[in-house]
């Protein structure tokens, strides 16, 4: 490693105008890249590291300027360049990959074109041999059968793909810098493995310089060299990787160290270093009334649910001559499992492996193609979706959505939402005893009072994920199926909200279904856990066991896939 | 290839049951206008038993569902009546008439296209500059306007006050003689016949009332193009083009206008039949001898043939349109079509 750094920047603060005034969103940020060094900034949602890396590429929008400070770029003052100079850096000298790829790619324009499009502009290639070349970076980045993956579209990409082909065009131009900003977001664990791998190889090859923005510390420990800690616009620790997890020295560090659930984290540890956890009561032992109630809550039989695949082609009347033989898709192959009262299970595995419809089969949001769920000793299935939403069963199995903005009406205060269910459900009356269970279900959850007046964008993360447990658990239900419901938010609410997920369903007995991607989060929720992969399920145990002993091959991959640190193998 | 065939047939073959329906609708509405052709056409001195008479020779005095076969049968021999206003058969009207109507509309189209494009682009471009501020202005008053105002506003300065239009009676000045058919579209013939004169005489006629029509298509095309400038501008490829040092024009056109391209296409679209209905009064305005007066003086008479005539040829007309904006949109967007 050289001693002088590619990029230094130094007491760099970047204020933004809106309208309710001047928001500074960075105060003094200084750090330094290394060459051939791979620096992790991490941080939660605010914290400004993304605003770092659009400050440096000259990227930031109209409304945020950088005020004080300075950045240099390998001896170039890049807060003094022009628009000019500094489009030419760009994708030459240092370039930028984001998260969401397939949004991040011209949705009309064939991915080929989009590499030579960054080739030609910095004359890194001619008109003639500008094709070759892009061929050759798709097959850098290991895309299969480049020559025709040239001419896809993103939409006929997967996302792991399409952001292979922003790596390439990254890349393209072998600049010295790479700034990747939460490039795996969104993706499946084992995407989101090899996509960190490969941009590991390809930047080492070029002997690189890398910037890793990530929220994500287990990935962040598995990648980096080097990691900055950002909080509220300010960097409040740098250390190498093994420093900073065996010896935090800043408090907000051991928050999100602790509260980033790991292979052998508990769930009384995510919070063990929060002070401001009000909600947090000490030490709740799983203590179901197992030995009372023995009885199956829930039995699924062999559910299986079809879908007409889309690439075939519509028989509609106007075009009677080609009439195929209907293909269908099976999403969820045959499976079978039983939930017992007050237990908690659960469902892993990666986006299309069938768990999002197995849930909505549940819940009764859509019907199954055959097969038996068999809730609360009644077959459920019997009856149609529609039927079933007027039965009295319908209120006794609630949901979480994974999203807990988009969930929730943007026209409704926080109390019309929790009091929907009441309504409409319970066919409670009266406003003043709506409004008393209401404020009691606020209270469960921790929600202040002061908060149910306000709608859900005046509302954080944290409190809206509360809003639509509220919601759930206001008719009372005695199963409850939470569809990646921490997913969103950042480490530190999710470790409080997790808690309180617990410590509800040992107040309620109710029974759990938790669906998610993370292994890790399912381990701590769940005792026992269900493997999906294909619309099958691969592997069925108890959580701790299937997580540090899988027996399929399957469940062994995405166990490994998930990037975490342990202090001992640093 | 061959798919994209098949989609195009299948697409046209989806036109046929609005087609059907149109027919049918057409035929029933003008049954439902108030008026009785007999009586109109057996003129103000006839009694009852010549207004009996004539009925009886437009075919009236059957049921309704007899006249309806017998005009769908008429139809698809391609004969679609006679219109007993002017005398002559309505398929040859709507011939002479169409081109005229559609130089019309398709000249405002196009000069609409010409500004509110560019227009809207430079407005996006520059959100709260001088020239955002003169879109806005000119998207408020374009659809706070109406047509027939605007035209006969114009008329006013233009003719009478300025003198620098010709006087607006129809398509060519009476000094002149048409131009050898071939299109139909006088300006195209006299081009074709290589007559100069006749050409500029022509363009002379047209532009007061394309600007007309223009004012009227300007506001929703600059409207949606600064829309969906914006928001292509503002989206993450852009954000990617950006930060892959892709030149402005580059980023601009290849990656921003294209994309805001689709909407633009369907709101074109959109815009066209909108401007046929507004055709209609800006005609009149004008004495233009489109469709859109022969419509109205065919309504007023309550000539069915021709009021069926005037209603099914606008229909596929429309449909032909769409037909063509789904085409292009299949062109440039590669995810059109596999939806169905």
């Amino acid at each position: 490693m050289d001693a002088q750094p590619i990029l230094r920047i130094d007491n760099l603060s970047v204020r933004f105008r809106t309208r309710n005034g001047t928001v500074d969103a960075l105060k003094g940020v200084s750090f330094s890249v290394a060459k051939g060094e791979v620096l992790g900034v991490v941080g939660e949602s605010g914290s400004g590291k993304s605003v770092t890396a659009f400050t440096v590429t000259g990227l930031l929008d109209q409304a945020g300027e950088a005020c004080a400070g300075t950045i240099n770029f390998d001896g170039m003052e890049l807060t003094k360049a022009n628009e000019a100079e500094l489009r030419e850096l760009r994708g030459r000298e240092f370039s930028m990959i984001f998260q969401n790829p397939r949004a991040a790619l011209n949705p009309i324009r064939p991915v080929g074109k989009q590499i030579e499009d960054v080739l030609i502009q910095h004359a890194q290639a001619t008109r003639q041999d500008a094709k070759a070349k892009a061929i050759s970076m798709l097959e850098k980045v290991k895309i299969v059968e480049p020559y025709l993956r040239y001419w896809s579209y993103p939409f006929e990409l997967s996302g792991g793909m399409c952001q292979r082909v922003m790596i390439a065009i990254a890349l393209a131009c072998e600049p010295r810098l790479l700034i990747a900003d939460e490039p795996t977001t969104g993706l499946d664990v084992t995407t989101q493995k090899a996509t960190m791998d490969l941009i590991r190889d390809l930047t080492r090859e070029q002997h690189l310089s890398v910037v890793l923005i990530t929220h994500d510390l287990g990935m962040a420990a598995a990648y980096c060299d080097r990691i900055v800690v950002m909080q509220k616009g300010e960097v409040v620790e740098t250390a190498a990787v093994r420093d900073l997890f065996t010896a935090p020295k800043h408090p907000y560090t051991k928050k999100l160290i602790a509260a980033s659930p790991g292979p052998s984290s508990k769930l009384d540890d995510l919070t063990a270093v929060l002070d401001d956890n009000t909600s947090h009561q000490p030490s709740m032992t799983r203590t179901i009334n197992s030995g009372a109630d023995t009885g199956h809550l829930l039995e699924v039989v062999d559910l299986v649910k079809e879908f007409p695949r889309r690439d075939v082609e519509m028989t509609g009347w106007a075009w009677p001559v080609k009439k195929r033989e209907a293909q269908v898709f099976r999403a969820v192959d045959g499976i079978s499992f039983v939930l017992k009262r007050g237990e908690s299970l659960g469902l892993v595995g990666e986006s299309g492996c069938g768990k999002s419809t197995t849930s909505s089969i549940l819940t009764r949001l859509m019907d199954p193609t055959s097969g038996d769920v068999i809730f609360d000793g009644a077959n459920v299935t019997s009856y149609s979706a529609q039927q079933f939403a007027r039965l009295p069963q319908r209120m006794k199995i609630q949901m979480v959505f994974q999203d807990p903005s988009d969930s929730l009406n943007p026209r409704f205060t926080a109390q019309d939402s929790i009091a929907e269910p009441l309504k409409r459900l319970l066919k409670m009356k009266g406003s003043k005893q709506i409004d008393i269970k209401v404020e009691e279900l606020a209270e469960k959850v921790g929600l202040e009072k002061a908060l149910l007046s306000r709608f859900p964008h005046q509302l954080s993360g944290g409190q809206k994920a509360r809003v639509g447990i509220a919601r759930a658990i206001a008719a009372d239900p005695l199963l409850l199926i939470l569809d990646e419901p921490t997913s969103a938010l950042d480490v530190s609410v999710q470790a409080v909200v997790l808690q309180l997920l617990d410590r509800l369903r040992c107040e309620l007995g109710m029974s759990y279904i938790f669906v998610s991607h993370d292994l890790n989060v399912v381990r701590l929720l769940c005792e026992r856990v269900i493997v999906m992969n294909r619309g099958r399920i691969v592997e069925d145990g108890l959580a701790d066991e299937v997580l540090s002993n899988p027996k399929d091959d399957y469940t062994r991959q995405l166990v490994s896939a998930i990037p975490h640190f342990e202090p001992g193998k640093l | 290839m061959r798919t994209k065939l098949a989609q195009i047939g299948r697409r046209l073959l989806q036109a046929l049951p609005s087609v059907i329906g149109i027919i049918v609708i057409s035929f029933l509405l003008t049954r439902a206008l108030p008026g009785d052709p007999a009586v109109y056409f057996a003129g103000a001195m006839a009694d009852k038993e010549s207004i009996e008479q004539v009925r009886k020779a437009l075919g009236l005095d059957r049921s309704w569902v007899e006249q309806f076969f017998i005009y769908a049968g008429n139809l698809a021999k391609g004969d679609m009546g006679m219109s007993h206003n002017t005398g002559r058969p309505v398929a040859e009207e709507l011939l002479t008439r169409l081109p005229a109507s559609l130089e019309l509309t398709l000249t405002g189209l196009g000069l609409a296209i010409l500004i509110a494009v560019p227009l809207g682009m430079l407005a996006a471009t520059r959100p709260g500059s001088w020239i955002d501020h003169l879109c806005r202005l000119l998207v408020t008053a374009g659809v706070s306007l109406p047509t027939f105002f605007t035209g006969l506003f114009l008329i006013y300065i233009f003719y009478y006050l300025l003198g620098w239009a010709p006087s607006p009676l129809g398509r060519l000045d009476i000094l002149y003689m048409p131009p050898p058919h071939a299109t139909g579209f006088y300006a195209i013939d006299s081009l074709l016949a290589g007559d100069m004169e006749t050409f500029a005489a022509t363009l002379r006629q047209l532009v007061l009332p394309a600007v007309t029509l223009c004012l009227f298509a300007l506001a929703p095309i600059a409207r949606m193009t600064r829309g969906a400038m914006l928001g292509a501008l503002a989206s993450d490829y852009v954000r990617t083009a950006r930060a892959n040092g892709l030149t402005r024009s580059k980023i601009l056109f290849t990656y921003a206008f294209r994309n805001a391209a689709l909407p633009v296409l369907t709101t074109l679209g959109m815009v066209f039949s909108f401007l046929l209905g507004a055709n209609v009064l800006v005609e009149k305005v004008f004495s233009w001898p489109g469709i859109g007066s022969f419509a109205i003086e065919a309504l007023v008479a309550s000539d069915y043939a021709a009021v069926q005539g005037f209603v099914l040829s606008m229909a596929l007309l429309f449909v032909a349109v769409n037909l063509i904006i789904d085409l292009v949109l299949t062109l440039i967007d590669p995810r059109v079509g596999l939806e169905d």
